[in-house]
């Protein structure tokens, strides 16, 4: 009766783990092929299995895809592109995760008539679809001088994070004792001093989310880089949009393949980095003093 | 000695319109300097409203308030020379002991030297000088009380105000802070106000009790004034433990008071056709088989040092306190005799002490 148990039980636990691996396996292969394909040159691609391993360690296709490769008429690879998307994406992710803290604080701790109403109303940017923002944002850029522009798409990134970010600081903070803010107000403080002495210092893990999640979102958009950039200023979705797009006689997918990686790689590298804090960020919300 | 909390006609109300109501009704208290002031009550009546107004924290409907000899009302928290400790601490997360005991302090830009000099004071008084580097997390409940006194502390205010300090810790703590509290405050001489819904926290520190019910002060006076002549049943059922006892009845004639199921030989100051009630403490009523006024024993409660016997009379339940040793068991008839000094009369219908 008791080993019959037990053999049950190891059966399910064996049966467990099989379904998780293959669960694992197939979310992985796209990235292995992905890996092995941008290290074959053309003729071990055309010879071998999509699935077998390269002959070497070739990465011709890595620096054809950083610096020659064609993206439509103009052949410098990915580089150009990439650091268009650095240089979009790091003041935009800064910018909005400082000001939604700021909006956070606020909307939390320093309730003012109308501050839920109007917190009801960010919450529809959260929600919104930015389809339908495209052609009256393209129109106000244009106004303010800003079209195809980075200054222009870091504007546009930072109008369409502030939403989230603020949702996130506001939530957080609202877990805040209330005493708090009345002991600092008691010792003197006010409210910039209130923010940065005492509310920034214990917000590492919600800054960690809000930065990992902005940065996601900017690197990765398609959608307000491809409407609002212009030549020069194409963020690197847009540049692999257009490298596999490009046509030649032959299909370069070691080329195409080290293009996504190169692109996907920045998204990655963050979550490796302050993965940790994200996940610690997104259980923990009460604040104990 | 002169005044140094003036609170002067304050009324509070929240929301507008029809829904306003009204959580401070007039409140008038004369805090003289020196003084250990509770205020005391029941949740919701009030009292931690009077305190948020007289911190700065809430702005009254009505009424003034006086630090000194400076009228405060609209004067922010931090310019009002008061020192508040909460009763979630409230200590910042991020600083360790003895930044948050400075914080204050460097913000009205004490030098460095001077500020460390106060902090070890503080902390020395306190007896936290081996917490100052910890973190609040580092710290267990006792230790972050402290902590936050020393915060209040260091600033040498005016005013303390204490918002229920102690209802956080366990029992054994509670005590032991409570005394420190009375202590701190011999020490200090610094006029203090402490809000707590325990009674025994109000009868032990105070120099003076505000006892508040419904936004109204029912009675303001010394622990003794309070407990030996309470103002009316409210306040002699909310403080005392065991309960007061109030049995209903009426004076029948010339030293002679009528209750369900005896004549007691007792002269009520009202008139025959009042119905009064008599209020007797646990202590003032002994259990003698020679007492006219009789009932069954319902209940024996020893703790330790005294055993309380609950006794059902055709008045109602009676408590008595009696000695630790009394060999008495529920069910036994016994007779009740009653202290007649120590009575309080009451008017039934006001409520009100005769």
């Amino acid at each position: 009766m008791n080993t019959k148990f037990f053999s049950m039980l190891m059966l399910w636990r064996v049966l467990l783990y099989v379904t998780l691996l293959i669960g694992a396996a197939f979310f992985l292969a796209p990235l292995y092929v992905m890996v092995v394909t941008s290290l074959k040159d053309a003729d071990e691609i055309r010879q071998h299995s999509l699935v077998s391993l390269p002959g070497g360690l070739n990465f011709d296709a890595w620096r054809l895809a950083w610096d020659s490769a064609c993206t439509g008429a103009q052949c410098s690879g990915l580089e150009p592109f990439f650091w268009n998307s650095v240089w979009m994406t790091i003041p935009a992710v800064l910018i909005s995760t400082t000001w939604g803290a700021l909006n956070g604080y606020v909307l939390s701790l320093w309730k003012f008539r109308g501050s839920e109403t109007l917190f009801a109303f960010l919450l529809f940017g959260v929600f919104m679809p930015f389809q339908v923002v495209l052609l009256p944002m393209s129109q106000v850029l244009g106004w303010m001088g800003m079209s195809s522009s980075i200054a222009g798409l870091i504007l546009v990134h930072l109008l369409a994070g502030l939403p989230s970010t603020t949702l996130f600081f506001r939530n957080y903070y609202a877990a805040v004792p209330k005493d708090l803010l009345n002991a600092a107000r008691m010792d003197g403080a006010g409210f910039w001093m209130i923010f940065l002495r005492i509310i920034v210092p214990m917000s590492t893990p919600i800054v960690m989310v809000t930065l990992i999640w902005q940065f996601t979102q900017i690197w990765n958009d398609f959608l307000f880089g491809v409407a609002f950039s212009g030549a020069d200023s194409k963020p690197i979705t847009v540049g692999l949009n257009n490298l596999a797009n490009t046509t030649s006689s032959v299909k370069a997918y070691n080329v195409d393949m080290a293009a996504a990686l190169i692109a996907g790689l920045p998204t990655m590298l963050v979550y490796v980095v302050a993965g940790r804090y994200f996940v610690r960020g997104l259980t923990a919300g009460a604040v104990k003093g | 000695m002169s005044s140094a909390l003036k609170i002067n006609g304050i009324r509070k109300c929240f929301g507008k319109g029809d829904n306003t109501v009204e959580v401070l009704k007039r409140i008038d208290i004369d805090v003289a300097s020196g003084e250990f002031l509770i205020l005391v009550g029941p949740s919701g009546c009030g009292k931690s409203t009077l305190l948020n107004i007289i911190a700065g924290l809430e702005e009254p409907t009505e009424g003034s308030i006086s630090i000194g000899d400076r009228n405060v009302v609209g004067v922010p928290p931090a310019q009002r020379d008061i020192a508040m400790v909460f009763q979630s601490y409230a200590l910042y997360p991020t600083m360790s002991v003895a930044e948050n005991i400075g914080f204050a302090l460097e913000i009205r830009k004490v030098p460095k030297a001077e500020r460390q000099a106060r902090i070890a004071e503080v902390a020395a008084m306190l007896q936290i000088e081996h917490l100052l580097d910890r973190r609040p997390s580092q710290l267990s409940g006792g230790q972050r009380q402290r902590v936050a006194m020393g915060r209040a502390l260091a600033r040498n205010p005016q005013l303390f105000l204490f918002d229920e300090p102690l209802s956080n810790l366990d029992a054994k703590l509670r005590v032991e802070m409570r005394a420190e509290i009375k202590r701190l405050h011999q020490l200090s001489g610094i006029t203090s106000v402490y809000v707590t819904h325990d009674q025994v926290e109000a009868m032990t520190l105070g120099s003076r009790i505000a006892v508040m019910k419904g936004g109204v002060l029912q009675q303001l006076g010394t622990p003794d004034d309070i407990y030996n002549r309470p103002a009316n049943t409210y306040v002699a059922t909310f403080i005392g433990s065991p309960t007061m006892n109030l049995i209903e009845g009426r004076a029948s004639g010339v030293e002679q008071f009528t209750i369900a199921g005896a004549q007691l030989a007792l002269a009520a100051p009202s008139n025959a056709s009042k119905p009064t009630l008599l209020g007797l403490r646990p202590e003032h009523i002994r259990l003698s088989d020679a007492a006219a006024w009789r009932g069954i024993v319902n209940l024996v409660e020893p703790t330790g040092a005294d055993t309380y016997v609950v006794v059902d009379t055709a008045a109602g339940k009676v408590t008595v306190r009696a000695a630790p040793q009394t060999q008495v068991r529920p069910g036994d008839a016994v007779g009740l005799e009653i202290q007649a000094e120590h009575i309080t009369w009451f008017d039934q219908a006001s409520g009100l002490r005769l």
